[in-house]
């Protein structure tokens, strides 16, 4: 038999011998990278980028926010480029990092939908299943070395439970009430969990009043955000809202001299 | 050897729009030993009858675990059973892997429904000898479905397949009203009598000879041992059976009659290569 | 450190910032993360912190890092998280897929050898994982098994691994082996004993180490089934 091919090393064992490979009866979007061809280029960096996403679970649903902006390096160059989406009924998902990427994978994720829909056998999607199956997507392109270059947070409801989890271009997947990514992880996770503790039974209201002062926090100190922002709220009486663009208040005074 | 000249293969259509080979492949779900299946409004029940090959033989399983939440029980061709189960545990597997959830019935029943269908219109395939009762919970609550190597598959209240099981059915039909209100242990006891009706009248169910598993609400598809089924056996030991003269078997296990005007050498039994459950 | 390496040889070493430099991707992530298992005669106890960390932030303070197996094997896991989710992933499938195969729960020793053959399987991309496996075995008594990224295997009475493995362990070493001591008569480790210990010594690396603390999570199994409890730690 010839060496361990290369792509095997990405590849788990199969189930039997000469058998399919968990995952082998599954299509994962982006899994057909070849490994062998020499001239294939792999993303190294990411280029057009997305800053920091946050979201927060309240008493009866969860708030994603991200700004509108697209930048091209240090360049404020797409100003209105929407980067939180509705999955479906009772998911919605924000994205940080490489717009391409993103844009890439939400197509794949909207087919996924639609193919659900096509089934019309009265199931959809949960959170934690679009959760696990992003991870599963994420680690297999960072084992190919061609990461998806991206910080997704997805946010929903399933059953009376509300989930909230955040997957990165590894495919490091983790849940937790309180997630911010990027520069957000840095300045905004300190404000959110503070009142997160204080007040683990949020109202709507006071949940998007948090948020608005965490992207004006943002806004003030990280140089790649925008004071436009989309706002994903999902809630068990209202469902699935995108709002936006909001405007976010901001006083430079003392910066002009 | 042939019945007529137009089943020779499954991909040959009679002039009467059937497929025989189809047909006769159906046949073989008949040749394998009964099985039961029925559901509450929380919980699907699989009962089986075992058989012993021989004297020498133990009793053969009928009923096979997929995953948490689904099992199946097989009357027909073991062998192919086996590829059958294999395909859905792998469904299974692969769902939980990628979506860390339990593969919906309804959606398993659509992929494996598929998979029969192919060797139906293929020459180079052969239809799968076996049907299926599939016993599964999920969001959507418990769920009966039955396969058949037409790759028809259907979602059942309560169904019976195998040998003399139409006496099962026809059981299940009187008592449908009561299944869905009654509790579990009510329910595995309306499958050990509507089992019990297919046995001739020398036979009764034992330990050894049945096989039960349930699956549903907070309950993982479970295989009863033979204390659990000794239970059940001795609370039906005392009811009648619903009839004890000869249930109209023939009907049952008639094969599919020759149409009229097919023409050729005809043979009135279908010949069984292969031994089956 | 790292900070230090990196500005060698430049002049300026004050002026320059880590965010204005582009870097290269590397598939793997050190996410923290410490876990402990002791074996006693009829049980094994298991024990993980449940911070979840890179660098200087912190993912979240409440990440489960015990996997059970099956009813008699856990398997406690720190370093690359996401490797660690993949790992884990396969081996309940490998796990189920046995069960199908043999009618029976897959036993801790067979666990512990598919483990090793799984890690060694991805021996030139390894899982960036330090495991742990603790459980019971077909005699019923306790066991312990640990490995490398690249699954050396080897069997113990207790281990400490992740990123506080080194605080740990010397610890271990004298209270639950004796190691350097004199005079004292070895006794036979008990419940409540074992569980004393992994709450000291969790809450003194908890002092040194960044990558341990918030909480543990200390998962008791014997034949009856597995205790669950958790113990809080500091979590600055």
């Amino acid at each position: 038999m010839a060496l361990l091919n290369k792509a095997d090393w990405h590849t788990p064992a199969p189930f039997w011998q000469n058998g399919p490979a968990p995952g082998a009866f599954y299509h994962f979007p982006g899994g057909s990278t070849h490994v062998d061809t020499g001239g294939f280029q792999r993303s190294q960096a990411p280029i057009t980028t997305g800053t920091s996403v946050v979201g927060i679970q309240f008493k009866d649903g969860v708030l994603i926010a991200a700004d509108i902006l697209g930048s091209y390096g240090s360049l404020a160059r797409f100003r209105n480029l929407e980067r939180v989406m509705k999955v479906n009924d009772n998911i919605i998902l924000g994205a940080g990092g490489d717009y391409a990427d993103y844009q890439c994978l939400k197509s794949n994720i909207e087919r996924k939908i639609l193919e659900e829909e096509c089934l019309d056998d009265g199931l959809s999607l949960k959170p934690k299943a679009l959760h696990c199956w992003l991870t599963r997507v994420m680690y297999n392109r960072r084992s190919h070395f061609d990461p998806f270059w991206n910080n997704f947070i997805i946010g929903g409801l399933e059953g009376d439970k509300v989930f909230l989890g955040t997957v990165d271009k590894l495919g490091t997947a983790y849940s937790d009430p309180v997630i911010a990514t990027g520069y957000g992880a840095y300045m905004a996770t300190p404000i959110l969990r503070k009142a997160y503790e204080e007040n683990k039974d949020m109202t709507k209201d006071q949940a998007i009043e948090l948020l608005y002062k965490v992207m004006q926090v943002l806004f003030y100190r990280d140089a790649r955000s925008f004071p436009k922002y989309q706002l994903g709220i999902i809630t068990r009486e209202g469902g699935v809202e995108i709002q936006g663009p909001l405007t976010l208040d901001s006083y430079w005074g003392p910066a002009i001299i | 050897m042939f019945r007529n000249q137009y089943d020779s293969d499954v991909t040959v259509w009679s002039p009467q729009g059937r497929l025989h080979q189809v047909e006769y492949a159906m046949e073989a779900v008949k040749l394998g030993s009964a099985t039961v299946g029925l559901k509450n409004k929380t919980h699907a029940v699989l009962i089986a009858l075992k058989r012993a090959s021989s004297e020498l033989s133990a009793h053969q399983k009928k009923i096979f675990p997929i995953d948490k939440h689904m099992g199946i029980s097989i009357s027909g061709l073991t062998a192919d059973a086996r590829m059958l189960s294999r395909y859905m545990r792998t469904e299974c597997l692969n769902y939980k892997y990628s979506h860390d959830d339990l593969l919906p019935v309804s959606r398993l029943l659509a992929s494996l429904g598929n998979k029969l269908q192919t060797c139906t219109q293929r020459y180079d395939r052969r239809p799968y000898g076996v049907g299926l009762l599939i016993a599964g919970y999920d969001d959507q609550g418990p769920h009966i479905y039955q396969t058949c190597p037409s790759s028809n598959y259907f979602d059942c209240k309560a169904m019976a397949i195998g040998a003399r099981s139409q006496s099962a059915r026809t059981y299940l039909e009187k008592h449908l009203n009561d299944l869905l209100t009654c509790n579990l242990d009510e329910l595995i006891k309306h499958g050990l009598r509507a089992l019990r009706d297919t046995l001739p009248n020398e036979v009764d169910l034992s330990v050894k000879n049945v096989s039960i598993a349930v699956v549903g609400k907070g309950t993982n598809f479970k295989i009863f041992d033979e204390d659990a089924i000794s239970v059940y056996l001795s609370q039906i030991e005392d009811d009648k059976r619903s009839k004890l003269a000869e249930p109209d078997v023939e009907q049952d296990s008639k094969p599919p009659q020759p149409p009229p005007s097919d023409e050729g050498p005809q043979e009135p039994q279908v010949t069984v290569a292969m031994d089956t459950d | 450190m790292a900070l230090l390496s990196e500005n060698s040889g430049r002049s300026l070493p004050d002026y320059e910032t880590q965010a204005a430099k582009m870097k290269s991707f590397s598939p793997y992530a050190d996410n923290g993360g410490s876990v402990i298992a002791l074996a006693g005669d009829d049980f094994c106890v298991i024990a993980a912190d449940t911070r979840l960390s890179t660098g200087f932030s912190i993912y979240t303070r409440e990440q489960q890092k015990l996997f059970p197996l099956s009813s008699k094997t856990i398997l406690g896991c720190s370093g690359c998280w996401c490797d660690t989710l993949t790992l884990t992933r396969l081996l309940t499938a490998r796990m189920q897929m046995y069960e199908h195969e043999h009618q029976k729960e897959m036993p801790t020793l067979a666990v512990a050898q598919m483990l090793s053959t799984m890690l060694y399987y991805k021996r030139f991309f390894p899982y960036y994982v330090s495991n742990i496996l603790g459980g019971l075995d077909e005699d019923g008594k306790g066991c312990v098994y640990s490995y490398d990224p690249i699954g050396h295997c080897e069997v113990t009475k207790y281990r400490a691994g992740g990123s506080a493995g080194a605080l740990l362990q010397p610890l271990l070493d004298n209270q639950i082996g004796y190691k350097n001591q004199e005079g004292v008569e070895p006794v036979a480790l008990t419940q409540e004993k074992a569980v004393a210990i992994i709450k000291d010594v969790f809450t003194s690396a908890a002092e040194r180490d960044i990558y341990t603390g918030d909480s543990i999570n200390i998962k008791i199994i014997t034949k009856d089934g597995v205790q669950d409890s958790t113990f809080e730690l500091r979590k600055d």
